[in-house]
């Protein structure tokens, strides 16, 4: 490799677009324990769960999730390993093809907030067939709520969609997160800069 | 008419002729919007009704502008604890060669700004040669290769470069409407410095007399934006008496980290 190759490259550098997953990403994408970013009898494991729903609120059955979170002091892991998990390193990723009934299910951590005031949240991408296009969205821990209001992006939003960001705390501790693709309760997806149509 | 006609997902029913003056209609206001001044477009739409699957499946409201936050400004980190050495070679995975055309698809992938993407996670799956993939959801009466599962894995060098040693996929059929085929293609999944680059999408091969068929090609309005997915046939790629070469370079979204901050914590 010569110095050349290390230099930002001036050709036209126009985001490549995306395209949908499609069907057939069930056999390449998902791995062994690719959804339990801990083992589900570890200490202070949670699960992270929702249904993915269509516009006509069926719920999706060929859909992955994807998460990506910090642990519970609020640290990023730069940690490898997330395909070969070796059930004690955290490496903040996970991945979960749905169910048939669109049930997704991860083993994680509650992650922590990584600046102080902060309220924590996990990161989400959802990919299916027919979404042309990944989305992003958030799912908030509910628990902060002085953090929680007095954040700067959920306050930019209205109430009702404030409130579809934060996840909900079963009475089983787990935390429930469902992702509406379309209609009336659709899901705040995120556009973050940099990221053009 | 058109929209009377939109029924379910996979009914088939529907001719090509249907699609293809759908298509048309869009790709003809797109263009006169441009000719007005307006930008073109350079993603897929996610509203694009001629891919009937993506009715239900798209959001109808803006996405909400969201500055990243810490954990956004980090991607997972893979290595090669991760990955096999043989995942980058599709043809050595069973006991024996698979049917068709050896193919080495190479490129790099860079961020907005044009800097490699290293040590990162690429992921492809796709068809085998008579357009079947391995998956139990495809019923298309095409041969299974037994010496073919057509899934790889790789991680990006220092360089951004990625490489992988395949069979050229076939075009296979589906049931967006009828007589509906999808050009080849191989799919890519990929990761950047951050998590907000993360994508998914479709390699193209040049010359496919499918394209103007396609509509999930298609849901790229502007042209030049789709042949950003087609890669590029490069005879010194090529090997002597063993494979044909394609180079395919990938740009993920600008990065909002500065570049010096990254990395440095091992």
């Amino acid at each position: 490799m010569t110095e050349q190759d290390l230099r930002p490259d001036s050709r036209d550098l126009t985001a490549t677009p995306g395209q949908t997953v499609g069907p057939f990403y069930g056999y390449a994408l998902p791995y062994p324990g690719d959804n339990e970013l801990v083992p589900p009898a570890a200490p202070h494991s949670v699960q992270f769960h929702g249904v993915v729903y269509d516009g006509a609120g069926v719920p999706v059955p060929d859909s992955l999730i994807e998460i990506w979170q910090a642990d519970e002091t609020g640290t990023v892991s730069r940690q490898t390993g997330s395909l070969r998990r070796d059930g004690f390193t955290f490496t903040g990723f996970g991945r979960c093809e749905v169910d048939p009934e669109g049930r997704f299910s991860f083993s994680t951590l509650n992650p922590g907030p990584t600046e102080p005031g902060r309220p924590a949240f996990i990161s989400v991408v959802v990919f299916a067939r027919g979404l042309l296009n990944r989305l992003f969205t958030r799912a908030y821990l509910p628990e902060d709520a002085e953090a929680l209001a007095a954040d700067p992006f959920l306050s930019s939003l209205d109430p009702a969609d404030r409130d579809r960001l934060i996840a909900t705390r079963e009475a089983d501790g787990s935390l429930r997160f469902d992702i509406r693709l379309q209609g009336e309760d659709e899901t705040p997806f995120l556009r973050f800069p940099g990221h053009v149509d | 008419m058109g929209a009377q006609k939109l029924s379910g997902p996979d009914d088939a029913a529907e001719s090509q002729a249907t699609l293809s003056a759908e298509i048309e209609e869009i790709e003809a206001s797109h263009a006169a919007a441009v000719a007005a001044g307006r930008p073109a477009e350079t993603q897929p739409r996610l509203d694009y009704p001629p891919y009937r699957s993506s009715l239900l499946r798209h959001p109808t409201k803006d996405p909400r502008h969201a500055d990243p936050e810490t954990i956004e400004l980090f991607s997972p980190a893979f290595g090669h604890r991760d990955i096999g050495i043989l995942e980058s070679d599709l043809t050595v995975q069973a006991g024996g060669e698979p049917i068709g055309e050896r193919i080495k698809v190479t490129g790099r992938v860079l961020d907005g700004e044009g800097r490699p993407v290293a040590g990162q996670l690429v992921e492809i799956w796709q068809a085998n040669s008579a357009g079947r993939y391995i998956h139990k959801r495809d019923q298309h009466p095409a041969p299974i290769d037994p010496n073919f599962t057509g899934v790889g894995r790789t991680l990006t060098g220092p360089d951004g470069s990625y490489s992988f040693i395949t069979i050229k996929p076939g075009p296979y059929p589906w049931k967006n409407h009828h007589n509906a085929w999808r050009p080849a293609h191989i799919h890519f999944s990929l990761f950047g410095t951050e998590f907000t680059q993360r994508m998914v999408t479709q390699m193209y091969f040049p010359g496919d007399p499918l394209f103007a068929l396609d509509p999930i090609y298609q849901s790229i309005t502007d042209q030049k934006a789709r042949d950003r997915l087609v890669a590029t046939y490069n005879h010194d790629v090529t090997e002597h008496e063993f494979l044909m070469g394609y180079n395919w370079d990938i740009v993920l979204t600008g990065s909002n980290r500065t570049w010096m901050e990254e990395e440095d914590h091992d």
